[in-house]
């Protein structure tokens, strides 16, 4: 039987990150949980909202102990959206998913709500031997640092440059069957032949640009456009690409 | 059985010939090369990584000579030397063959590493026939290459397959492992000048334009080729004359370093021919 499919608007798949909170427990968990309290009581809504990450890396519990944790959690209304550094053994169903390749951020701070004298106090788990009575939790804003990446040869067939972090400019060809996935722009000093997304982690103002378009897929920011939808008008020229609304934009670059 | 006289000091260039796709020539072109090689008084061996489907010993009329081959060399059954097969026509051009009743998990990494240091220390060019794919026994194949030859035909499947098989030799090769790269070359093999000038083929400056390695040789499509290999000799000894054969001699020329300007042989005297060979050089 085959299903028929009435709806051809392809799914949307895009990258994001956020910034997860870490909680690193420590044995035993009620001294733990009662610190934890004493945070909560002077910062209400500390959790609320946040992505919050539980660290249970080289602590001697079983599943039931680290169950039992994440209830305790949750009634303090401090919802776990995954672990890290455990044990397979330790997670089972009904449980957040097991989380690996996590990036340390800056330390989220602590600080006292005096608008003139933002007092930075320690990291939360420490934060209940701070004595300031009101607390407000402050993010750092995490700046992406942009980063460029330049290929000097050209992309063959079954190559994949993935850079995540910005701008990739590749002086030589890619091939058929290679791709080029960046965080940023994607700059090809020959032809585009293989599959290019740019903007891959969510950036809407990230380009193309190339010299002679030939690609099988292009992308910005999730939406992508197949060879064959492409006005054959671009094919061979030097283009450039970019985003407007959910659409992708050409322009013959003279 | 056959004896050598290896000279102290010498420079045995490691040649692989590939292609990823099957059935473009490798075994043709391997053949002809070592040949064209062999005549000019060089010590030459061709080497069939084509375990399973061994098919070089055919083209070199060897197959009922075939006692031991490489796998029975790398398990240590036979040494190399009883191996080694020498050809009837040429005293300088050996073959040592493939097995043909094992697979190729039969080549280990430290087998094809010995059996080649062993052959370095005999010969002046030891030609790798490469099986096609891109799984062990072709990385096997590529592994010592200095010089790579890349068999493609003017069509786009091969060109793509050609494409891969480059970004392996970049990544996958001892050279590549120890920083430096592997010198690579395309041969451009059963082109058809009138039926690319059609369009039905790819064009010589498309298939540059797309691997962007250097041209070693155009062969021409010629029934020579088939009629030689069913003889069981390479082209370069079964007809001289012959137009894809004075192209490999020319190709041989050109890995030894000489320049040789790039033509397709037979359609010199045309305008067409002029024309082309200009374009293609």
């Amino acid at each position: 039987m085959t299903a028929v499919l009435t709806d051809s608007r392809s799914i949307r798949i895009k990258g994001r990150s956020f910034l997860a909170v870490v909680l690193s427990p420590d044995l035993p968990f009620d001294h733990w949980l009662a610190r934890l309290d004493d945070l909560a009581a002077r910062s209400a809504g500390f959790f609320l909202g946040r992505p919050v990450v539980l660290d249970v890396a080289d602590l001697p519990i079983s599943r039931a102990e680290l169950q039992g944790l994440i209830e305790e959690l949750g009634k303090r209304n401090v919802s776990i959206m995954g672990v890290e550094g455990a044990r397979p053994s330790l997670l089972g169903p009904g449980m957040p998913p097991g989380l690996k390749g996590g990036r340390p951020a800056s330390d989220v701070e602590v600080t006292a709500k005096e608008p003139m004298f933002e007092t930075p106090a320690a990291a939360p788990e420490e934060g209940a031997e701070a004595e300031k009575p009101a607390v407000v939790v402050t993010v750092p804003e995490v700046r992406p640092v942009l980063q460029s990446t330049i290929i000097h040869e050209p992309v063959r067939s079954g190559q994949s440059i993935l850079f995540p972090e910005g701008d990739v400019t590749i002086v030589g060809s890619v091939a058929s069957g290679a791709e080029v996935i960046a965080g940023g722009s994607v700059h090809i000093y020959g032809a585009a032949r293989g599959r290019i997304l740019a903007g891959s982690l969510g950036n809407r103002q990230a380009r193309i640009f190339c010299r002679k378009l030939e690609a099988e897929m292009l992308a910005i920011d999730g939406i992508y456009i197949m060879a064959e939808d492409m006005d054959p008008g671009f094919r061979g020229q030097s283009v450039q690409l970019w985003l407007e609304g959910d659409v992708i934009m050409a322009e013959i670059l003279s | 059985m056959t004896k050598f006289t290896g000279e102290e000091g010498k420079m045995a260039k490691v040649i692989v010939v590939t292609s990823g796709k099957g059935g473009v020539g490798k075994t043709t072109s391997t053949a002809a090369l070592g040949a064209a090689l062999a005549q000019k008084n060089q010590k030459t061996v061709v080497v069939d990584f084509d375990v399973g489907l061994r098919n070089l010993d055919l083209v070199m009329g060897a197959e009922r000579r075939v006692v031991y081959d490489i796998v029975n060399v790398i398990q240590g059954d036979a040494k190399l030397p009883q191996a080694l097969i020498r050809d009837k026509r040429l005293e300088t051009l050996f073959l040592l063959p493939a097995s043909q009743t094992r697979d190729k998990d039969a080549l280990t990494q430290d087998g094809v590493d010995q059996v080649i240091n062993e052959l370095k220390r005999y010969f002046d060019w030891i030609i790798c026939d490469s099986p096609a794919g891109i799984e062990r026994g072709a990385t096997l194949a590529m592994r010592h290459a200095d010089i790579a030859v890349v068999v493609t035909n003017p069509e786009v499947s091969s060109v793509r397959d050609s494409d891969r098989i480059i970004g392996m030799l970049d990544a996958k090769t001892l050279k590549a492992e120890n920083g430096e790269r592997v010198e690579k070359h395309l041969l451009l093999t059963r082109y058809d000048a009138l039926r690319a000038e059609r369009g039905d083929m790819l064009k010589v400056d498309d298939v540059l334009e797309i691997l962007s390695i250097p041209l070693l040789g155009i062969i021409p499509e010629s029934t020579d080729v088939l009629r030689a290999s069913n003889i069981g000799a390479p082209v370069t000894l079964a007809d001289t004359r012959s137009a894809p054969s004075m192209a490999y001699f020319d190709a041989a020329r050109r890995l030894e370093g000489e320049v040789v300007p790039i033509s397709i042989p037979g359609q010199k005297q045309g305008l067409f021919g002029k024309i082309f060979g200009r374009r293609a050089a």
